[in-house]
Parts: structure tokens; sequence; C-alpha cells
């Protein structure tokens, strides 16, 4: 059975709302950006295209619109064409899963707040988030540059470095909501968002999906002082714009995601009674964990290579398998023998899990020399 | 169901062309996106069926893991030109032969054994509900937990074994 046009023509309005916000979004963020570094580093920032420098994105991508575009003359055309749409395409299917509210009655129909309410919707941002490493690839490989090669490779061997860690913090809260649907997740939410019960994995996640967005201080693949630009040193104009855009969108979905599975996402004093706060909390969530994107990127060096690999594998991995056990052991003991407090043992020795990482961390990481293998 | 059945026979035309353009590319990195284009192709086939679980966990585990590994290793490698095709001289009718025995076999099954009113049994009603996942993991770890184990066994000998094998090479350089 096809449903009605109506439900096509809601489908249709919704997705162009998501695109556009993304788009806007990421106009927008350069602009947030530029301007929160510059405070911070006791600058004024852009402030002369319109009021408090409003108008300074458009300016930015009328520019990047008129510029020329170089093919380099080795490169592998078709490849080289592709892959910054592999890169953005996926940084904005993924938001289709995210809801931004429950749902009003407009028009005499309910229309829900989110593009698509699927059972597997954590496992759809998994799989979009492993799909997104390609175009990174691709276009250091089709560059045929020796920096744009090694951004590329740099970027895959961090990609799926990361994700293993990214997948169990994911699965934390899959067992804390008892459920892989993003609704259920943001309404097991309700009185306590997760962060409270596992703030171990809330961090987690923040940092393996900095490293998935290869955000400072993780940016090893567009390393400027050893690789120039990395992975898209060999594209220009609208192209170069499309990894741009990608990356920024990928720091909005990220933030709107994490605001989903740990901070309570549209959820808010009144969201019961005015559905249409929803998207409000939402947003005012996602601005906040920008800030702290933009904040660490801002105050932290960029850490070493050898250094990000064994971050990734000897601490991340670990401590988010001994999360993820915590959390499971945790809600099974409460519900066997019945008593809360095997419950609220979850954030404590999760914590305790935690500091024990970081001396580990202080330890190990910090000071040992260079070793050429 | 006709419109299933255009979904599934563009789908096919897709899967049979990306798996060809997989055999046929000279250069390993367009086979390998071919073959992504193939597990994604496939993954949609089982979105199709009605397996969401499946089908993201093809594309996770097989387009998304899988695949920028293949990949990493042949731009490591530098390996995406292959080297111009050696003839063997009995390569060519036996693959012929094989794949016609292959055929045949599949038709003469096909024919038989897959009866419109066939002897497969219908899923289950509780795995088609919204709460599959569930069920999946619920039959995983009561009914098929040793198949389910030894799986995990043998990945984690491939892992062990990787290890070691990186842990020598680091120990004849010292």
């Amino acid at each position: 059975m096809l449903p009605d046009w109506t439900l096509w023509l809601e489908w249709l309005i919704k997705s162009l709302v998501v695109t556009l916000a993304l788009l806007g979004g990421f106009a927008y963020l350069t602009w947030y950006e530029r301007r929160a570094l510059a405070r911070i580093q006791a600058r004024i920032g852009p402030n002369r295209a319109g009021p408090f420098g409003l108008l300074q994105p458009i300016a930015d991508a009328v520019k990047l619109i008129f510029k020329e575009e170089l093919v380099p003359a080795k490169a592998d055309k078709i490849v080289f064409f592709w892959a910054p749409v592999v890169t953005l395409v996926p940084s904005i299917i993924i938001a289709a899963v995210i809801p931004w509210g429950t749902s009003f009655t407009a028009f005499g129909r309910e229309i829900t707040l989110h593009v698509a309410d699927i059972n597997v919707g954590v496992l759809y941002l998994m799989s979009i988030a492993s799909i997104a490493v390609f175009g990174i690839v691709l276009a250091g490989w089709s560059s045929n540059s020796k920096y744009a090669m090694l951004g590329g490779l740099r970027a895959s061997a961090q990609m799926i470095s990361y994700e293993l860690a990214l997948g169990f913090s994911f699965a934390t809260s899959i067992i804390l909501a008892d459920s892989m649907r993003m609704l259920d997740i943001v309404d097991a939410q309700k009185g306590l968002w997760f962060v409270v019960v596992q703030p171990v994995g809330a961090v987690i996640f923040w940092i393996a999906t900095l490293a998935e967005v290869n955000r400072a201080p993780f940016d090893m693949p567009e390393a400027e002082q050893e690789l120039t630009a990395g992975y898209h040193s060999e594209y220009s104009g609208m192209k170069f714009a499309l990894f741009f855009m990608a990356e920024y969108q990928k720091m909005i979905v990220i933030s709107a995601i994490l605001a989903t599975i740990y901070f309570g996402g549209f959820l808010g004093p009144g969201v019961d009674e005015y559905p249409l706060l929803g998207p409000v909390y939402l947003l005012i969530k996602v601005i906040l964990l920008l800030f702290v994107m933009i904040w660490v990127r801002a105050t932290w060096p960029r850490i070493r290579y050898d250094r990000l690999m064994s971050f990734g594998w000897k601490i991340m991995l670990p401590l988010s398998l001994a999360i993820t056990f915590i959390t499971a052991a945790g809600i099974l003991l409460a519900d066997l023998l019945n008593n809360q407090i095997y419950f609220w043992a979850i954030p404590v020795v999760s914590t305790i899990i935690g500091l024990v990482a970081v001396v580990f961390i202080y330890r190990t990481l910090r000071r040992l020399p260079y070793e050429r293998v | 169901m006709t419109l299933d059945l255009i979904l599934f026979l563009v789908l096919a035309l897709v899967a049979i062309a990306t798996a060809l353009g997989m055999l046929i590319s000279r250069n390993a990195v367009y086979s390998a996106l071919f073959l992504v284009l193939n597990f994604v192709t496939v993954a949609v086939f089982y979105l199709l069926l009605g397996a969401p679980f499946i089908a993201m966990a093809q594309i996770t585990v097989y387009a998304g893991a899988i695949m920028v590994l293949f990949l990493f290793v042949i731009m490591l490698l530098g390996a995406e030109k292959l080297a111009p095709a050696q003839v063997l001289p009995w390569q060519r009718p036996l693959a012929a032969a094989l794949a016609f025995i292959l055929v045949a076999e599949a038709t003469y099954l096909l024919v038989t054994r897959a009866r419109p009113t066939g002897d497969v049994l219908p899923p289950s009603e509780a795995v088609n509900t919204m709460d599959n996942i569930r069920q999946l993991g619920i039959e995983l770890f009561n009914q098929y937990l040793l198949p389910f184990e030894v799986t995990s066994i043998l990945l984690l000998v491939a892992m062990v074994g990787a290890i070691v094998l990186t842990n020598r090479q680091k120990r004849e350089r010292k």
C-alpha cells in the first residue's frame, strides 16, 4: 500500500528542513567558530561584513564559488570528482534518524518531529559513520599527491581505530535505554539523563567523535605543518568547499547525536505540553556542545600520531569495553537482586575506572621519548 | 507486489553490474569500490526482505570496516595497477567448465527445490515485529550460542595471529 500524497509531502518538507538546517548551520558554524576562537585568543574575529560580521559566511561562499577549480594532471579524474560528494552525502543523511521532538497537530493531522523513526536507529548511525571514511580516503588517493595520500591513509587508520570506542559508547546507551530506537533512547532519559548514569561513556563518545570528524586535537589527516592540508591539499574552489561543508556538518550532527543519546535530546522543561519546544532545546544543547568543540580546538595542541594510535587502542578501547560491562552488570544486578544500589554503582565504578585510565595515560603515554622503529 | 518486483529487478541489475565491474576493472581501487556498491545493494535487498538489522550490519561490517581496510592495504602497498594478465593455457577452459557445473547445479536445485509452496520454513512471526533485534539477540544467545561462540573464537584467533606476526617483526628489527 502506498502512503497518501500528504504523507509524501510531509516527508519531503521534513527532509528539506533537515538538509537546509544543516547547510545553514554549516555557514553560521564557521562564523561562530571564528568569532569564538578569536575571543579565546583575544582577537576580534570577522566583524566587517554586516553587523557582527554576520554576512561573512555568505561572502566566503561567493568567493569559493567563483574560485578557479584545478584538477591535477595526473589525478584520477572520476574518483577525484566523486570524493567530495561521497564525503558530503553521509554527513547529511546521518541526520535523518535524530529526533527533534515528539509530534504536534497541524492542518488536521499529526506531524511527527523526526524524518525517520526506525528500530535500528543507532545501528544506522554506526553504518553511515563507517561509510563516511570512504570520501576522505578516496580524495587522498585520487589526488595522486604524497601529502594528500598520507592524509587519506592517516584518516582511514584513525577513523577505524576510534570507531570501536564509538560503537561501545553507543552500546552503553543502548543498554541503558533497552532499545536501539532513537525516540526510545530519548524517552528513557526522562528525569535522568544518561550522562549522569554513565559520565565516562559520554566522555569516551565525545573524544571518539572528535577523532571521527578529524577535529583538533585529532586533526592529523590535515595537519598543516606536516601535510599542507592533508587529504584535500589538491582541492580548490567548490570541491574544497564541499569537504569543508562536510566537516562542519559532521560537527553539528555529532553534537546532536551526543545530545540525543547522553544529554536527553529534545527533552526539557515544558516539552510535554508544547512539543515545538523540542527543537529549541535540542538546538541549545547542540550549540553548547559545539562551543566545547571550539574551546578544545582553541586550547589543546595536536596529539602526535603514534600517541593518537596508542591512545585509541590501548586506552579508549579497553575503557569503553569496561564501561559497557559495568553498565550491563549494574543493570542486571539491580534487576536480579531488586536493589537500586547496584544501578547507582554504575556511575561510581565507571568514574573510578575512568580515573584509573587517566593515571594510565599519565604514566605511559606522556613521557615516552619518540621511539623510531 | 509489483513495486517490490520492480525494486527487486532494478537492484538485481545493479548487483550484477557492480559484481561484473569488480571483476573486469583493471584498477584494484575501482574493483574495491565496485565491491562496496555491491555490498550496499545486498544491504538494500535485506531491507526489501524486512530485515533492517542485517542490512545495517552488512553496511557497517562489510561496506564500512572491511572495505576500508581493503582500500587501506591497496593504497599502502601502491598495488592499484594490476600487472597485465598472464593467461595460463589451461585456465580459461577450466574456469568455463567449473562455471558450467556451478550453473547447472544451481539451476537443478532451483527447479527441484524452490517450489512456491516449498519446504522452507516461513520466518516466525516474532521476528517480523518492530522488536526484532531483541528477538535476534535472544535466539542468538540461547539456541545458537555454540556457533556464536565458535565464530568469536575464530575471529579472536585471527586477531592474535596478526598481533603475533607484527611482534615478531619488531623483535627481529631490534
